[in-house]
């Protein structure tokens, strides 16, 4: 059981680290590199170098000099949110607190000697290297479609100019035309995301296009707040959203971008617009670093660290994250986590245990947000849910405006959490 | 006095006899039942703002005919504060729970009243001004509870849980989890701020919370995993923000 090693080499470790460590012999500060600027990587330098007061040297490595926000990228589909209202840069990380930030690629972890290479051929140190890398598609997930067919066929699930493109074919569409979705199945960024998609997609529909018509292929037979977003259809978009699951043949597709086409258990249709959303895995650079098992990286519960490399953290999507949804709230929230258990080893500072939070608000309708979220501890074998709640159907209008506006409020509050 | 001594009221005192051992057996937990006499003259201090009883109007506060099973701030017309409007949003109802301890320590159950009266400590005294003002409350299937009169207990936090020094540095490693929704800056968008607070209306607020008193799905989720040091050291925390 390589597995049971693994982890009586991380307790073993784990326990030597309790006393104050000096990792950093010979060579100054202690080094922390964290690959990814998103709610995971961003915040976990954000507060490892805002909380050890420059005591130890933090490098994010991001290729983008702009960070477009995966989460209200629907709103922006649906007119709510412009696309500047979801860029944000790293400049504050860089001037109030200190982190380096090198914009470039990470393309290789040599483990044995703690060092990482970038694209650029530079290769940087670390005494702790925490990945946050997102997702990556699977290739040949879905029948006809790969990332060679992403401009004719958008994913859109990464943020930023997929997403743009995928607005522009939406106004597209000519009267009475077709927008088909492929819907991930589980594990997958953002539960209610393809849905809140759906829901966008079909405001603007009825607003510029009413007889166009949108359909769903889905592997799954139920998905997240199912409920509340079917609810929201019939109220909002009667007869508009044909949602195709997996015991109707939804598990069964393919794509042909050329012919624009779509199959749905044998039955193929002509869209105008089709929006993939391939099976995803851990960000490449997990794989290269060899902490994944599977499609994701699995993790210890108490802080973060890999199952395989104890001073390696995985973050946010990419990582196994047990009951925690992989949202940008559940990022962030690990990553403070992780923050302060880095600090910990490297300083000797306090280090308090896990707790961990999520909360994922939907957009339905003008005013009509809806939510769902969790608390989770840190047991023995997972990241395991405590507590939690979902919105309720037959909701009051007004508590559904409160919602939304409160989705706005965090959005605020977890940018500056990440980004500064 | 009495507005409409009716049908009602008469129904009120056949579920009473009814009710009565479940009654009387809260009784015993919480103390003696109101009492509406009592209660008229305990009114005095709700007077100068509030009117109750026929052509009952709107003062500084809003008339409080009708109060038992209506929502909170629902009363066309009258200009709540936005902490008493979110609360009502959330579905909050007077019921003789909600009243008592919004009469008990008004700034636990809404933190940013705009109801300048300091609260009312002792329970018999609750007990017998809710045995008052439920009788201009007259339609029996806005009334949850069957009993004609009700009891006060005990909502507000001990004096223990009140002495608790908080440790700030505990409280900035939970204010992660918060700042999330609630900005450090203070600044207000779509979630109340929650910096530069008087400890004790924080701690009250976060116990309301715990207790399932306030209603706000999240909150109560965040405040029930929180023991009662940690919530001392987040108002700790919170209250010292710059
Ligand atoms: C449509 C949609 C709606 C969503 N809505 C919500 C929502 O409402 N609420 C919510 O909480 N979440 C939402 N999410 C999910 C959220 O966006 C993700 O869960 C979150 O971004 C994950 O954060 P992360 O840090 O793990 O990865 P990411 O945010 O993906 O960040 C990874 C970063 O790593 C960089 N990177 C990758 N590989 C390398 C490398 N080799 N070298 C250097 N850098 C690298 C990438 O450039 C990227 O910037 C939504 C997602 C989608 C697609
Ligand atoms: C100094 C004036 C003042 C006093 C004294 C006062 N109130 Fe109020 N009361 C108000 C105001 C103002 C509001 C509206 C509060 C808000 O919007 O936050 C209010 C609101 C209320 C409400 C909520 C009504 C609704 O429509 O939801 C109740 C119940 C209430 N008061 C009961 C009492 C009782 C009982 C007393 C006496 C123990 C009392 N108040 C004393 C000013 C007062
Ligand atoms: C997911 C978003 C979210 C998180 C996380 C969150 N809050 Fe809140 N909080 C809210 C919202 C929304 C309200 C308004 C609730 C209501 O209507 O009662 C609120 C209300 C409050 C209030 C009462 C404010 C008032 O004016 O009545 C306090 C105090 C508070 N929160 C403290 C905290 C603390 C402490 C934490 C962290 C342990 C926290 N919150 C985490 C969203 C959040």
């Amino acid at each position: 059981m390589t597995l049971n090693r693994r982890l009586f080499l991380h307790t073993a470790t784990a326990a030597a680290l309790a006393a104050p460590a000096v990792l950093a012999d010979g060579h100054g500060k202690p080094r922390v590199l964290v690959i990814g600027g998103g709610p995971g990587g961003a915040t976990a330098a954000r507060y490892i170098a805002k909380d050890s007061k420059g005591a130890v040297a933090v490098t994010l490595i991001e290729p983008s000099r702009t960070y477009f926000t995966c989460f209200f990228s629907n709103l922006y589909l649906g007119g709510f949110k412009k696309m500047d209202d979801l860029g944000h840069s790293y400049g504050t990380l860089a001037a109030k607190y200190g982190v380096n930030v090198v914009h470039d690629w990470a393309v290789g972890v040599d483990r044995d000697i703690k060092s990482v290479r970038l694209a650029s051929g530079a290769s940087l140190p670390y005494d702790k290297l925490i990945l946050s890398p997102g997702i990556d598609f699977i290739e040949g997930a879905v029948e006809g479609w790969s990332l060679a067919t992403q401009n004719a066929m958008p994913h859109a699930y990464k943020g930023g100019s997929q997403t743009e493109l995928l607005k522009a074919q939406i106004a597209a569409i000519p009267e009475g035309g077709r927008f088909a979705m492929v819907a991930p199945p589980n594990p997958y960024r953002c539960p209610p995301g393809p849905y809140e998609r759906i829901s966008m997609v079909a405001h603007v529909l009825k607003a510029t296009n009413p007889t166009a018509k949108i359909i769903v292929a889905d592997p799954k037979s139920t998905f997240s707040k199912m409920g509340l977003f079917q609810e929201g259809w019939a109220d909002s978009y009667p007869g508009m959203i044909d949602w195709i699951g997996q015991e109707f043949g939804g598990s069964n597709v393919s794509v042909d971008a050329e012919a624009m086409t779509i199959t749905i258990d044998g039955e193929e249709t002509k869209v105008d617009v089709c929006n993939v959303i391939p099976a995803m895995k851990a960000g490449h650079i997990a794989e290269m670093a060899g902490v994944t098992d599977g499609n994701w990286a699995p993790i210890n519960p108490a802080d973060m660290s890999s199952k395989a490399d104890p001073d390696i953290y995985v973050l946010g999507d990419a990582a196994n994250q047990g009951d925690m949804p992989k949202s940008g709230f559940a990022a962030n929230s690990q990553a403070k986590v992780c923050a302060n258990a880095v600090r910990g080893a490297l300083t000797g500072s306090k280090v308090f245990p896990a707790k961990y939070t999520n909360t994922c608000w939907s957009l339905i309708d003008t005013d009509n947000g809806v939510k769902v979220g969790a608390t989770y501890e840190a047991t023995q074998v997972k990241i395991a849910k405590v507590d939690g709640f979902v919105s309720s159907t037959g909701e009051s209008a007004e508590l559904r405006k409160a919602t939304y506006e409160e989705s706005e409020g965090w959005y605020a509050g977890i940018v500056a959490d990440t980004f500064g | 006095m009495h507005v409409r001594p009716s049908i009602a009221t008469l129904a009120v005192i056949v579920m009473a006899s009814v009710a009565w051992s479940c009654v009387a057996h809260a009784e015993a937990r919480a103390g003696k039942r109101g009492d509406a006499d009592a209660g008229a003259r305990i009114f005095t201090q709700c007077k100068g703002c509030h009117e109750v009883g026929q052509g009952a109007q709107d003062r500084i506060g809003p008339h409080l005919n009708g109060i038992f099973g209506r929502k909170v701030a629902a009363h066309d017309g009258f200009w709540y504060s936005q902490s008493m409007t979110r609360a009502g949003h959330d579905g909050l109802i007077w019921t003789a729970k909600t009243l008592d301890a919004y009469v008990e320590n008004p700034r636990a159950l809404i933190s940013k009243t705009r109801m300048s009266y300091g609260g009312m400590p002792n329970p018999q005294d609750r007990a017998d001004l809710l045995a008052f003002l439920r009788m201009f409350s007259d339609d029996p299937a806005n009334i949850p509870e069957a009993a004609p009169t009700v009891q006060g207990a005990d909502h507000d936090i001990s004096p223990d849980t009140r002495a608790l020094v908080g440790d700030a540095e505990l409280g900035e490693y939970l204010s992660s989890a918060c700042v999330t929704c609630h900005q450090i800056d203070g600044s207000v968008q779509g979630v109340p701020s929650i910096t530069r607070w008087p400890t004790e209306d924080f701690v009250v607020a976060m116990h309301a919370y715990k207790s399932g008193l306030r209603l706000h799905p999240v909150m109560q989720m965040m405040a029930r995993r929180l023991s009662d040091e940690e919530i001392a050291g987040l108002a700790a925390y919170f209250k010292d923000l710059d």
